[in-house]
């Protein structure tokens, strides 16, 4: 059983069949400095106040269930008839959350991103309707490449708080501040215009590609919700988690490589997040206090 | 975004004539709202234009019938929660008009074929509803505007669907019922053979499809006359399942005559161990798979390689990586599946293997998959009913549609030597009946492989094409797996009283025969003959069951089983048979949980449904087992049990004795009779091409030859695999500043954080063997291991932790011929890994590979040998790529250089003579010149490193500088200036620019080094022979010295690029 405490938080990893990249993100909370349990998501709808006990909460990549009719749907469909009291108790209490690549798109399609309008504000019966999602790239085919990408740094996110390294010439960062991205239903579709301006405006969209390589609307790569605790994003932060991943380091100097990687400072910014009281099990409605955290 | 303004699906109910709710089947349509991108019909739009038809428009829907005593409100909260996304789709229950002017086509798997979505939407529904009775049919809908009805069906069966695997419908298909198998009655029957002659049992065995030789068919006739009695179907089955060249490699471990018919210099066959050389001269050879490649393993361990842990016993073969853990190989052929339906095919070989991994020793964790695959050239072959001149032609006559006729497939041995795809002189031909065309062959296998690796989470990262017109009816699909696992789990054994347990899939009438059909010859009618055969996989399926074992062998207090194996060729028959052969196995078949209603007991038994794995479970770990199973949503059923009284195989169908055969004979009783080979030096067919060409101009001749399938990037392929899921991948299978440039091999780090890395690479050298150019498969196979070895060294793999596979694709060994180049093959294994010191560790092979046409002409693939390897980084921080890296350092070719261009991609392309001699490998100093690269390269004296094979030394550093190029501006690009002429070349034949610069002479290497550290590579590399040919500059433009060559790397990059660029 998981002890939260200041020092050590706990992260839940949900997994179920056809999740791949649980492994991976095991890893990520845990050279991040959490604990991290691995736990099949029908173990947490047979007993769902088993997510009260975590302080982060990650939705890793892969094929849930094939990704049979689209990616995500059906872990989305399952979470939604079961699981979100949890989720959304998680969140009022401030849990940072993270899903990626198939997490994200099972995140967006429950309605948990990008969430409502004001942070706090969680429908008490359902989520809120969807409003945004993740389709065939624009070739129709999968695509494993790395990109640069754009951070918003005056985003809420808490995952994406300090990513980039402002020590660095530009040059350098540029050459770092790489994700990879591996999926083949990436492109980001907001469904209306206007909409994707408003969480703009909200500065929801911590993270854009610099070279559009799914097609995605205003080059998305990942959406925080208001409160900025809970992000997706299609790349992938948690196979950056060491130097040798980065696609040309035998390129790169030395010095450019050491510290953690910015797949890895993802992470970590959020579980220093929970250590310094922004979440670490406490009941506090997070909205304001994740804003006075991030001071 | 308030939840208010959020988009809601849109919803049109069209009229429905059924109102009564009953458990009727509904129809729901699933397609993009007006105004979305649908990148899946621009994508069919695109690939039709591939075909000549142009078409106005394409409309794409999803189909679901679901059939279920639903009401109206629940097919909505269905539509809604599961089926239709409400950003961008729209669902219509019915079946909505087509567009005016569009025609419909509709594709439905057929029923019994694999429909993996079907089985989610079903308990996604069961889920939402509570229903307990639902039946799911999944279809896709195409409403094409601007093509006749004839042209939508021919896009239907070349583009959209296979009608081995589906049913295709003119318009939306609204069944009153989905199909579902019915019981089948149940008696036992018997084959009479006792009284049969030899041509009566010849014909049984070709009918019955069991493809037994004769003398393996009176083997079995002798054994029911001893016993007295007539043979049950299941017992003739189990027999040519288990007897199958696919099971037990027959041919090649067989006792072989081989006789040379011409002086041979090249092969010393005396003192070899099983050879026995006659006064005569002829060979002869005892077991030829243990005289030769697992001879070498065995005296190479017997010499001091230690590192070995399990060699050709297992599915896998297994080596020690550090002290706590072993990892395991294994690379597997599925070529005839692919050949009928190259997307199921591909993605079940791929699947196959990786079970192969999940089954060595007590379970292995897949973690690498790599796939080699053999194709026609695609722009080499037309299908005439789609071309509109073609379509004139064929007017009224019926015979247009059996495509090849003779001569075509005569010239197929000129077009063997594979012109270039932008020749004037290449020839198209007409592709042969009961082939797909080669284009759609490779889309389809990739996208297998894809779906497969990809859905289970193991990267795919390392791989070749090779294009060959012979592969037009007979493509190769290797696909391989590397596992890890700690080192007490590498052996299992089932014991007396264990349990056997079925995991995963359930059994259908998926892939009856596969095993025997792997033997049969494929000709123009063999998609109706054999689409039995194929199977569409589940991935899903197949990572819950590896979820389920690595956590039962994993289990406190040790595994919960003794043994495990896969269900691959041969179904439960293999499994069980392998699993109880020293212990006898008794099996009730009813026990199986079963797809559909139907199946006979012997269906059962044979049947290669995918994703099912069996294992020895001792009874007091059953329910342990049982749970697990239970949690991860894995079907685990009981068969029967280990040890009988006797060691017998029993089968049982409620309760009934339907086959009972003793392990003995079942395993042993297979004749092995003397097989003749012989070996004559294949006379080079005449080139007209080569004969009427002008020496080409070497920038031509380089642009070329970066544009050659085999030498062009693959991007395409490579970019659609997730080659880095698991998060352990270090160096990738594209490298450089943009991801570019084609690595040598991959690494990936087993056990994350340990910094000790395992390389993955091959070696493929064809075209050294091939006998349309008087090439030797002995030197093919030399070339193979030396260049899978270099491509290891290269990436930083140390030489003396190496180990190979083999996987020998070859034309029918019936044909002596063949069998003679087999032989040479094997004997060059033999030889290559005692010389390299890297012991084979498994490996696979298959051996009938040709295709008849209607016309009569039998293809014969050119002989194949891929080499795999896998090597021990032991410092990932000492890796390195094939990308130059900084201008002002200094390339070196390491290696000598001669003057042969047998076999070699300049030759394909016409600028060297048909018989050219073929190269050598060194066995004295390709070693010695590994040894040496690794060191350099662990002392890190070398920025980057590229082995030089196919295109030759030039193209080697246009790869280089290509990996190092940015994308958009020359500015600062790196260039290189070479002079060519300073290579060290062999004596004996004339030196000319290209065969300097374009000549594939083995145990070569591009290194790049810094100027300061030129000194310490010269005192490292001593007497071996290696100059500097050149160095980097910032000038982004190859150069040579004479001026033969100057050309902007963006160029180069561009006519790299762009061939395979799909």
């Amino acid at each position: 059983m998981p002890h939260p405490s200041a020092d050590q938080p706990a992260a839940l990893v949900i997994r179920t069949a056809g999740t791949n990249c649980d492994a991976e993100m095991v890893r990520a909370f845990e050279l991040a400095g959490a604990r991290a349990d691995l736990v099949h998501v029908d173990r947490l709808i047979e007993s769902p106040a088993r997510l009260d006990d975590y302080d982060l909460i990650g939705f890793p990549g892969g094929f849930s269930y094939g990704d049979d009719v689209a990616s995500g749907r059906v872990l989305a469909m399952r979470l939604r008839l079961h699981l979100y009291p949890a989720l959304r108790a998680a969140a009022l209490r401030g849990a940072p959350m993270i899903g990626v690549c198939n997490g994200f798109q099972a995140l967006v399609q429950l309605g948990m991103l990008p969430g409502p309008e004001r942070a706090g504000d969680w429908p008490e019966d359902a989520p809120p309707a969807q409003s945004v999602a993740l389709t065939d790239n624009i070739s129709a085919r999968f695509i494993d490449d790395w990109t640069a990408v754009e951070i918003d740094e005056q985003s809420p996110c808490v995952w994406t708080r300090g990513l980039v390294d402002s020590e660095l010439p530009e040059e350098a960062r540029a050459r770092v501040l790489l994700m990879p991205l591996a999926s083949g239903e990436g492109r980001f579709v907001a469904a209306t215009d206007e909409g994707l301006k408003e969480l703009e405006r909200r500065r929801q969209v911590p993270m854009r590609y610099a070279e559009n390589l799914n097609g995605s609307m205003g080059r998305v790569a990942g959406i925080c919700d208001a409160s900025g605790l809970i992000f997706g994003l299609m790349p992938h932060p948690d196979r950056y988690l060491d130097w040798m991943n980065h696609p040309f380091w035998t390129r790169l100097p030395g010095e450019l490589r050491s510290g953690d990687t910015p797949g890895l400072r993802m992470f970590r910014a959020a579980v220093e997040h929970v250590k310094s009281g922004g979440a670490a099990g406490s009941s506090t409605i997070q909205g304001s206090d994740s804003k006075g955290a991030r001071v | 975004m308030s939840p208010a303004s959020a988009a809601r699906p849109e919803t049109q109910t069209s009229q429905r004539d059924d109102s009564a709710l009953g458990s009727t089947v509904r129809r729901v349509e699933v397609a993009s709202r007006a105004g979305r991108t649908d990148p899946r019909a621009e994508a069919v739009r695109r690939q039709a234009r591939t075909l000549g038809l142009a078409l106005d428009d394409v409309r794409f829907a999803q189909v679901y019938l679901i059939e279920a005593r639903l009401d109206g409100a629940q097919l909505q909260r269905v539509a809604e929660l599961l089926l239709a996304s409400p950003v961008l789709q729209m669902w219509t229950e019915g079946a909505s008009p087509a567009p005016d002017g569009a025609l419909t086509v509709e594709v439905h798997p057929l029923p019994g074929v694999m429909d993996p979505a079907a089985q989610t939407v079903r308990d996604a529904v069961r889920e939402i509803t509570g229903l307990d009775e639902i039946a799911v049919s999944t279809g896709r809908r195409y409403d094409m505007a601007g093509v006749t009805r004839e042209q939508a069906d021919l896009l239907a069966r070349r583009l959209l669907a296979n009608p081995v695997v589906h049913a295709i419908h003119a318009e939306p298909w609204r069944p009153q019922s989905l199909p579902r198998g019915g019981p089948a009655p149940f008696e036992v029957r018997t084959i009479d053979i006792l009284k049969l002659t030899e041509p009566e049992l010849e014909k049984l065995s070709r009918e019955a499809h069991l493809f037994l030789s004769l003398d393996e068919m009176k083997a079995v006739q002798a054994e029911f006359r001893r016993l007295g009695r007539e043979p049950t179907d299941i017992e003739l089955e189990t027999l040519a399942q288990t007897w199958s060249e696919h099971c037990v490699h027959k041919t090649l471990k067989s006792n072989i005559r081989y006789r040379a018919e011409d002086a041979d210099d090249t092969i010393d066959f005396r003192g070899r161990p099983g050879h026995t050389v006659t006064d005569t001269g002829e060979v002869v050879i005892n077991n030829l798979l243990r005289s030769t490649v697992v001879a070498a393993t065995h005296e190479l361990i017997a010499d001091g390689v230690d590192w070995t842990l399990s060699v050709f016993v297992d599915n896998a073969g297994i080596i020690a990586f550090d002290d706590e853990h072993a990892v395991c190989v294994k690379v597997e052929t599925h070529n005839h599946p692919s050949a009928i339906e190259p997307y199921g095919g591909a993605a079940t070989g791929a699947g196959g293997c990786i079970r192969d991994i999940i089954g060595t020793g007590l379970g292995a964790k897949p973690i690498a998959n790599t796939d080699v695959f053999c194709v026609a050239y695609p722009d080499h072959w037309v299908e005439k009913e789609l071309n509109a001149k073609g379509a004139e032609e064929r007017g009224g006559k019926k015979s247009g549609k059996r495509g090849s006729d003779s001569s075509d497939a005569a010239a197929l041995n000129i077009s063997a030597l594979a012109l270039p795809p932008s020749s004037s002189e290449t020839s198209e031909f007409n592709l042969p009946a009961g082939c797909l065309h080669p284009r759609r062959i490779l889309n389809d296998i990739v996208a297998g492989v894809r779906d497969y690796g990809n859905r289970m989470g193991i990267p795919t990262l390392n791989g070749a094409v090779w294009f060959d017109d012979r592969h037009v009816g007979n493509p190769l699909v290797f696909c391989g797996c590397v596992g890890v696992m700690p080192r007490r789990f590498t052996h299992g054994d089932a014991q007396p009283g264990d349990r056997i347990v079925a995991l995963g899939g359930r059994t259908g009438r998926d892939g009856i025969h596969g095993a025997t059909f792997s033997s049969a010859e494929l000709t123009d009618t063999h998609a109706d003959e054999f689409s039995h055969a194929v199977q569409i996989g589940n991935a899903i399926e197949e990572k819950r069951v590896l979820d389920a074992i690595l956590r039962a062998r994993d289990a406190e207090g040790g595994p919960l089983y003794t043994a495990i194996t896969d269900c691959g060729a041969g179904g439960f028959s293999s499994a069980v048979g392998e699993m109880g052969e020293k212990l006898g196995a008794e099996v009730h078949l009813e026990r199986a949980p079963l797809k559909y209603d139907g199946l006979t007991y012997t269906e059962i038994w044979i049947s290669e449904a995918q994703e099912r794995m069996v294992l020895a479970v001792p009874p007091e770990k059953l329910d342990a087992l049982r749970a697990i199973c239970a949690e991860e949503s894995v079907e685990l059923c009981e068969l029967g049990e280990f040890g009988t009284e006797g060691e017998e195989l029993i089968l049982r169908y409620t309760g009934k004795e339907v086959g009972r055969l003793s392990m003995k004979f079942l395993h042993d009783g297979i004749p092995t009779p003397v097989r003749e080979a012989t070996w004559k030096r294949p006379t080079p067919i005449k080139l007209k091409s080569s004969e009427s060409r002008e020496p080409a101009p070497p920038d031509k001749a380089l642009l070329q030859l970066l544009a050659h399938p085999n030498i062009a990037s693959k991007r395409w392929i490579v970019r659609q695999y997730d080659h880095e899921v698991q998060g352990a991948t270090l160096i990738k299978p594209l490298v450089g500043a943009e991801g570019e440039g084609p690595g040598d091999a991959s690494v990936i780090e087993p056990v994350p954080g340990t910094g000790r890395g395992l390389a993955i690479g091959a070696g493929l050298a064809t075209g050294f063997g091939d006998p349309a150019v008087g090439g030797d498969p002995y030197l093919m196979a030399l070339a193979a291991i030396d260049e899978c070895v270099r491509n290891l060294v290269c990436v930083g793999a140390d030489p003396e932790r190496i180990a190979i596979l083999d996987n020998f694709c070859w034309p029918s060994c019936a044909r002596p011929e063949n069998l003679g180049a087999l032989v040479r093959a094997a004997e060059g294994c033999y030889d290559g890994a005692k010389a390299y010191r890297t012991p084979f560790v498994s490996g696979k092979d298959s051996l009938n590979n040709q295709f008849t046409t209607d016309g009569g002409v039998t293809i014969e693939i050119p002989p194949t040998l891929l080499i795999s390897g896998i090597g021990v980084v032991p410092d990932v921080r000492c890796c390195v790529t094939m990308d130059a890296k900084r201008a002002g350092n200094r390339l070196l070719l390491v290696g000598r250089t001669g003057a042969e261009m047998g076999g070699s991609h300049a030759q394909k392309l016409g600028f060297a003579v048909p018989d050219a001699p073929t190269p050598r490998v060194d066995l004295r100093e390709g070693p010695r010149l590994a040894r040496a690269v690794a060191g350099l390269i662990e002392r890190g004296l070398v920025s980057s490193a590229h082995d030089c094979s196919e295109g030759g030394a030039l193209v080697a550093v246009a790869e280089m500088l290509i990996g190092a190029c940015p994308e958009r501006s020359d500015a600062g690009a790196l260039g290189a200036d070479i002079d060519i002429t300073k290579i060290v070349r062999t004596g004996g034949l004339a030196a000319s620019f290209l065969s300097d610069a374009f000549g594939e002479s083995p145990s070569r290497y591009v290194l790049e080094v810094e100027a300061a550290k030129l000194n310490d590579v010269r005192t490292a590399l001593g007497d071996l022979p290696w100059t500097e040919i050149g160095e980097v500059t910032d000038i982004g433009r190859l150069r040579t010295r004479g001026s033969e060559v100057d050309l902007a790397v963006q160029e180069l990059k561009a006519a790299w690029l762009a061939p395979l660029d799909w």
